[in-house]
């Protein structure tokens, strides 16, 4: 049978989402009796070579720089077209969403967006997913192959290691365009994201009920004793009190972390759908209603101006 | 420089109704309509925005198109009611939701129809089925280059400015047109409230209606909808939680017990 392909960028090395890609992607190749071949886009890193050479089959570089979205496109449809693969499953980065679509076009595949579980029914892959904003789970069968799939990355369980694999790992050989009509000219990190939001442990999150910027400062010094990241509800980005990449929901991050404290947050399902993978969920919400409260292992009730200075002492005196 | 702008626009069921009123059938796959209104998807309005301000700036047209049913009247309307200039409606009296390459090609087909363009917009993804490829997609059936998740637009020295949204935070890209994009929301492009006079206007004002005949389209296959993927399932996920509001006579006593529970739970990471 044809490969399995799973596509993954050197800049993020080998992080948990391209463990979970890889687990995916080794169990569908199980499935339908093939091999795993691991693409990476850009120049990795020794750890990150040996880390994905004792999961996959074989592996194919493409060292072709920082990612443009036209260059890279063409750069992963070559590699595709040669090895005629029956699936390639990505990671659900932005650059991922912008390419998977366009790739699958290129190959004549079918591409399906946020996939939380790959089945292989009759030789045609289905796909699970949310829709309806996190209401309702939908499941998808694709008609054209290969399967192109973006996936909720980290919802999958890792690949095994297999450190006696003797995996080659090849430069891929390629043809790209010199003159292209988009070119990405800046970059920028922005401030607090050093640290990726969907690999932390502890995240104190912000919404609207906030009513302005300032209290970001506030919860700002408790994420800091707790170790934590910090989140917002689209309602606050959108506001500009934050910035978008601290987005959490559909449209934003899809976090993982122990424990997630929403503050001010009503719980759309918009909402919830970046945090249903959250091991624990607590929250400060003046509205006993708010459905956040559903999701919460456990909450209060109460203005969050009374609230968070209290918690601040209280917490900084437990942590002594 | 006028710019040429086309922003196709989707209306969707209400994305804001709680999940306690959200109901599927499951035999048709769709959601029940209920007592929802029927609204047009937010990134779509964020993408028109976006359109609206460029077009401010440099001159233009904006070209309004949706693929719907009957209903999707009342979406091109408020697209007027905004300010774009001209609307065109692409009956779909197939599947309610075809899959995203039938909806790519429909579109395609009517821009080709259209003839020049200088940039399409899209939203980044609908509000109802969140499929997130259309934009993609129509780029590629319309032989242009594409950039994702962009939230500002401006015109640069050869073409257009554009920023985008990333995992970490933001890209500035310079592109020629003619381009897709794809359009994010950030506090820039809030949609604008119409004027009341505006709505007004907007039930007079021409609207361009075409049937998949008219486009030239594989019009039984698209109609089906389902040449590129097909939904086999839709359900409720059920997940049940209780959660425990801490108790206590005082607030103090309150937000110790809450504190407490923090550090259990992160204590133990
Ligand atoms: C297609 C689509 C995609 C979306 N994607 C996302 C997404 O990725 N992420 C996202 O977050 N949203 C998303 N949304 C938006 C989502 O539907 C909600 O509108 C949004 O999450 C609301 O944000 P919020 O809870 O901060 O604000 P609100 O809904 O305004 O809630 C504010 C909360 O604060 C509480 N509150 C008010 N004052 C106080 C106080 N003094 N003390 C304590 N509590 C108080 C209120 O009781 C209320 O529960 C999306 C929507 C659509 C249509
Ligand atoms: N039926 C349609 N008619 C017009 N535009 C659409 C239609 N479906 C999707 N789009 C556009 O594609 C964007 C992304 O939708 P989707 O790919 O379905 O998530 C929407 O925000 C619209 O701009």
């Amino acid at each position: 049978m044809n490969d399995v392909i799973i596509s993954l960028f050197a800049s993020a090395g080998y992080d948990r989402a391209a463990q979970g890609v890889a687990g995916a992607g080794r169990r569908l190749a199980a499935d339908c009796g093939a091999q795993l071949h691991a693409v990476i886009i850009g120049a990795p890193d020794a750890a990150m070579k040996a880390a994905v050479a004792a999961v996959a089959d074989a592996v194919t570089i493409a060292d072709i720089g920082d990612y443009q979205t036209e260059i890279c496109l063409s750069a992963l449809t070559q590699i595709c077209k040669t090895l005629a693969p029956q699936a390639v499953l990505l990671s659900n980065d932005f650059y991922s969403q912008e390419l998977a679509p366009r790739l699958a076009h290129r190959l004549g595949g079918s591409a399906v967006a946020d996939g939380l579980a790959l089945n292989l029914v009759e030789g045609k892959v289905r796909v699970n997913r949310s829709v309806y904003g996190g209401k309702a789970m939908a499941t998808i069968e694709l008609q054209r192959s290969p399967a192109v799939v973006w996936l909720r990355a980290r919802a999958f369980d890792p690949a095994p290691l297999r450190p006696e694999a003797t995996t080659a790992i090849q430069p891929a050989t390629l043809d790209l365009p010199t003159r292209v009509s988009t070119t990405i000219i800046e970059r920028k990190v922005e401030a607090g994201d050093e640290a990726r939001l969907e690999d932390a442990k502890v995240i104190v999150s912000g919404g609207r009920g906030l009513g302005s910027p300032e209290p970001f400062n506030e919860l700002q010094k408790l994420a800091n004793i707790l170790g934590a990241q910090m989140a917002a509800s689209r309602a606050a980005c959108d506001a500009g009190w934050v910035p978008p990449s601290w987005q959490v929901g559909q449209t934003g991050k899809k976090v993982a972390p122990g424990l997630y404290l929403a503050v001010a947050i009503h719980g759309a399902s918009q909402h919830l759908a970046g945090i249903s993978d959250a091991k624990n969920i607590a929250a400060i919400n003046i509205d006993k209603d708010a459905p956040i409260f559903k999701q919460c292992r456990f909450g209060i009730v109460e203005d969050y101006r009374k609230v968070v200075p209290l918690l601040i002492a209280r917490l900084n005196a437990l942590k002594k | 420089m006028p710019v040429n702008i086309i922003v196709c626009v989707k209306q969707i069921l209400d994305p804001e109704i709680p999940s306690r009123d959200f109901r599927v059938d499951a035999e048709q796959r769709e959601a029940v309509r209920g007592a929802a209104n029927l609204v047009t998807n937010i990134f779509c309005e964020n993408a028109l925005e976006t359109a609206l301000q460029l077009k401010e700036k440099s001159g233009g047209k904006i070209t309004v198109i949706s693929y719907g049913a009957d209903s999707t009247e009342d979406a091109l309307r408020k697209a007027l009611a905004m300010k774009a200039d001209a609307a065109i409606h692409i009956l779909n009296d197939g599947q309610a939701h075809p899959d995203p390459l039938s909806v790519a090609q429909v579109l395609a087909a009517a821009i080709r129809k259209l003839g020049e363009f200088d940039v399409v917009m899209l939203g980044r993804e609908s509000g109802d089925w969140g499929v997130g490829q259309t934009a993609g997609l129509l780029a590629e059936e319309l032989g242009v280059a594409a950039v994702a998740f962009v939230d500002k637009v401006e015109i640069g020295a050869d073409g257009l400015q554009l920023k985008r949204q990333t995992d970490v935070g933001y890209e500035r890209v310079a592109a020629t047109m003619p381009l897709v994009i794809s359009i994010t929301n950030d506090e820039h492009n809030v949609p604008r409230i119409p004027k009341t006079r505006d709505v007004m206007m907007s039930f007079r004002q021409p609207l361009t209606k075409w049937t998949l005949e008219d486009l030239g389209v594989n019009a039984a296959e698209v109609r089906a909808g389902n040449h590129y993927y097909a939904v086999v399932d839709l359900f409720i996920p059920v997940q049940e939680l209780n959660c425990e509001f801490v108790d206590g006579d005082t607030l103090e006593a309150r937000v110790e017990k809450f504190a407490q529970r923090i550090i259990e739970v992160t204590g133990s990471m």
